[in-house]
């Protein structure tokens, strides 16, 4: 026993000074430049959404106040779109993670030689243009027989999030990929399975949470992109959150309006990048 | 922490440990019994055909080349790959078929098995987690085995802020955790440095022969595999070639294979005589592998080191043409009349011989393992 726990001890003392010398280093690199190029990119960056903020304040008056933003948050029409433009984005994010993880998981344990079929699959959605999506989408759409127009044309959920879901999967697959190459899957699969751990619950306990960030990454991804989307939606003919900023600012003499909607998508957009940034760092502080 | 108080501590936490072994022994270890085990992969056979038996309670190590099927053969029991051909039973039972998660083995791996997003605590009581054991009776017990393992401090602490050495005791914890019927060693001490895996190996072995668990070793290290194991199985080309107790691999290799990979070895030309005898050196020596070979037949005898004697005499057969002093020993390259190199290892306060002596070799053996010339 003695010899056990000493033995821990050596290990732990020879393991502990490392880190400081590296941090020590980079201190002693000239301050003045690093600090020059963080103001030039931060004014690069803050100078025009500083103006954009300042242009959309101007009102249809032409004096300042906030009803440019007043007016985006009563339009009924506006926060409608949104809300499904929320909706396509969560349920899409859901279903290409359920459908991303378990394949990206199986062609890394039993399929590695499907990693370049997977390798071209997930490149076709990027490099097939949306419009040419689109075409096809209504050509379908044309000569499809009714039950098929009503249950997945007939409102902008059902069809726009299949059509997400494709878009989205090259992004999640490769973020999900790199997430599993980090980690020794063969080895802590393998280590569930011998604890007596099912498939359901070695991917639930195991391989998730180890996985996490990647995935988060990939789920905030497909959300921007959602929320982004107008090429495919407006063709079709769908009012999502998008097309709907675009409908209200054309309809607006005020032309701090999509301004002032530009902000608020970029906000929006920068306080999930933001959380996600915090959950993995806090993740992060947890276990690295 | 200075050593007397780290082992004050585990000495406090003994009573615990010694609950955390009661446990283990209370479940009855089993006996491992494969029978024509084949593995193909396609047309390449990682295991052509094994027949092991581990008695309960025995602790046998495979050992082999890389590629030889030793990690095949321990995967095909841990239920990670089932066999082409041929059964597996533990404790009599059939297993062969049985999955990985319903197999009830403790499996310590190479490196990097413990998860990552949880705390040494947590990893070790994961197995009882998913034996629906209770919170408070799993992390109880996972404390328990913590200290057996000498890391009850750790607890705590997230893999990464462990060394490799204690990662892998708590690697050992957590498959014991779960008590299980087998313990499997997949080169558990290949990825530490040596005093580490010394210091390591010792205490695996003490563990295993207190809680009396069946446990299957794989290593490539032959020291690590005679100095742990009960028997020693030495592996090549998905075949066992030789499966006995280390001392016996050692001195009597049954093949020319398991010779030559245990340990250092010298092939000296020599003649096949009557019978299983053979001419080497001018001596007459019993071969152990005659597998027919007619009389006259030219042979390599195989003899270690230090089962050859060199001793000082001018109308010898050899010279001394180096020499290096290796502490306990003294190991010497003495070139032969008829051009060959033979080793000699003797204890080093034996009498000194130096380099440019000619001296007359013995060999201090009765037989010998003969490879074909």
């Amino acid at each position: 026993m003695s010899a056990l726990a000493a033995g821990a001890e050596v290990e732990a003392l020879t393991l502990a000074p490392q880190k400081p010398s590296r941090r020590r280093q980079r201190a002693e690199r000239p301050k003045a430049w690093r600090l020059s190029i963080l103001i030039l990119a931060a004014l690069f960056f803050l100078v025009p959404l500083l103006c954009s903020f300042k242009f959309s304040l101007i009102n249809a008056a032409g004096s300042y106040s906030f009803s440019n933003y007043t007016e985006i948050l009563k339009s009924g029409a506006l926060r409608g779109a949104l809300y499904l433009s929320l909706e396509i984005a969560a349920i899409t994010s859901l279903l290409v993670i359920l459908l991303v993880l378990p394949t990206a998981v199986l062609v890394r344990l039993k399929f590695p030689k499907l990693k370049i079929v997977m390798e071209v699959i997930t490149i076709l959605p990027i490099v097939v243009p949306p419009i040419v999506m689109v075409a096809g989408l209504s050509d379908i759409q044309g000569d499809a027989p009714l039950w098929v127009v009503k249950l997945f044309f007939n409102h902008p959920l059902t069809c726009l999030t299949p059509v997400y879901t494709v878009i989205a999967m090259p992004l999640v697959y490769r973020s999900v990929d790199n997430g599993l190459r980090a980690i020794d899957l063969h080895t802590l699969v393998d280590a569930a399975r011998s604890l007596g751990c099912g498939w359901t619950s070695t991917m639930l306990r195991v391989i998730l949470p180890n996985v996490q960030t990647a995935v988060l990454g990939g789920m905030f991804l497909t959300i921007c992109m959602v929320l982004g989307e107008v090429v495919i939606s407006s063709q079709l003919l769908y009012n999502t959150f998008p097309n709907e900023m675009i409908l209200v600012s054309q309809a607006n003499n005020s032309p701090g309006i999509p301004v002032a909607e530009t902000l608020v998508a970029f906000v929006f957009t920068f306080l999930m990048l933001f959380s996600l940034t915090f959950l993995a760092r806090r993740r992060g502080s947890k276990s690295r | 922490m200075t050593t007397e108080s780290a082992s004050a501590a585990a000495g406090a936490a003994a009573p615990a440990a010694d609950q955390a072994i009661a446990a283990v022994v209370a479940r009855n270890s089993s006996d491992v019994k494969f029978s024509g085990v084949q593995r193909l992969y396609g047309d390449v056979a990682a295991l052509a055909g094994l027949d092991l038996e581990i008695v309960a309670g025995e602790m046998v190590a495979l050992l082999g080349p890389s590629g030889c099927g030793k990690t095949t053969a321990l995967r095909l029991l841990g239920g990670f790959d089932h066999p082409t051909a041929g059964t597996i039973t533990v404790g009599g039972r059939d297993v062969t078929k049985v999955p990985a998660n319903a197999r009830d083995m403790g499996m310590v791996f190479q490196a990097y098995s413990l998860f990552p997003n949880m705390n040494v605590r947590e990893n070790v009581a994961f197995g009882l987690r998913m034996r629906k054991v209770s919170k408070s009776a799993r992390l109880k017990r996972a404390d328990d085995l913590l200290e057996l393992v000498g890391l009850g401090r750790t607890a705590d602490r997230y893999p990464f802020q462990l060394s490799g050495g204690q990662q892998q005791r708590v690697a050992i914890a957590r498959a014991l955790a779960i008590e299980p019927t087998v313990l499997l060693l997949d080169e558990p001490l290949s990825a530490l440095d040596a005093q580490v895996r010394h210091q390591l190996r010792a205490e695996i072995r003490s563990l295993q022969l207190r809680l009396g668990i069946t446990t299957l070793f794989v290593t490539h290290d032959q020291s690590e595999a005679l100095s742990i194991a009960d028997r020693v199985g030495v592996m090549n080309a998905g075949r066992l070639e030789q499966i006995d107790t280390p001392e016996n691999v050692y001195r009597q290799p049954a093949t020319a294979f398991v010779a030559e990979f245990v340990g250092a070895m010298n092939r000296i030309s020599g003649r096949i005589g009557d019978g299983d005898q053979i001419q080497v050196l001018s001596q007459r020596l019993t071969m152990r592998n005659p597998d027919g070979r007619p009389s006259g037949t030219a042979v390599h005898a195989l003899v270690r080191p230090e089962a050859v004697s060199a001793v000082p005499d001018p109308a010898g057969s050899g010279e001394v043409i180096e020499r290096t002093f290796l502490g306990a020993s003294m190991r010497m390259s003495v070139k032969l009349d008829d051009g060959q190199l033979v080793l000699v290892e003797a204890p080093s306060h034996a009498e000194e011989v130096g380099v440019g002596e000619r001296v007359g070799l013995t060999i201090l053996s009765d037989s010998v393992t003969v490879a074909a010339a």
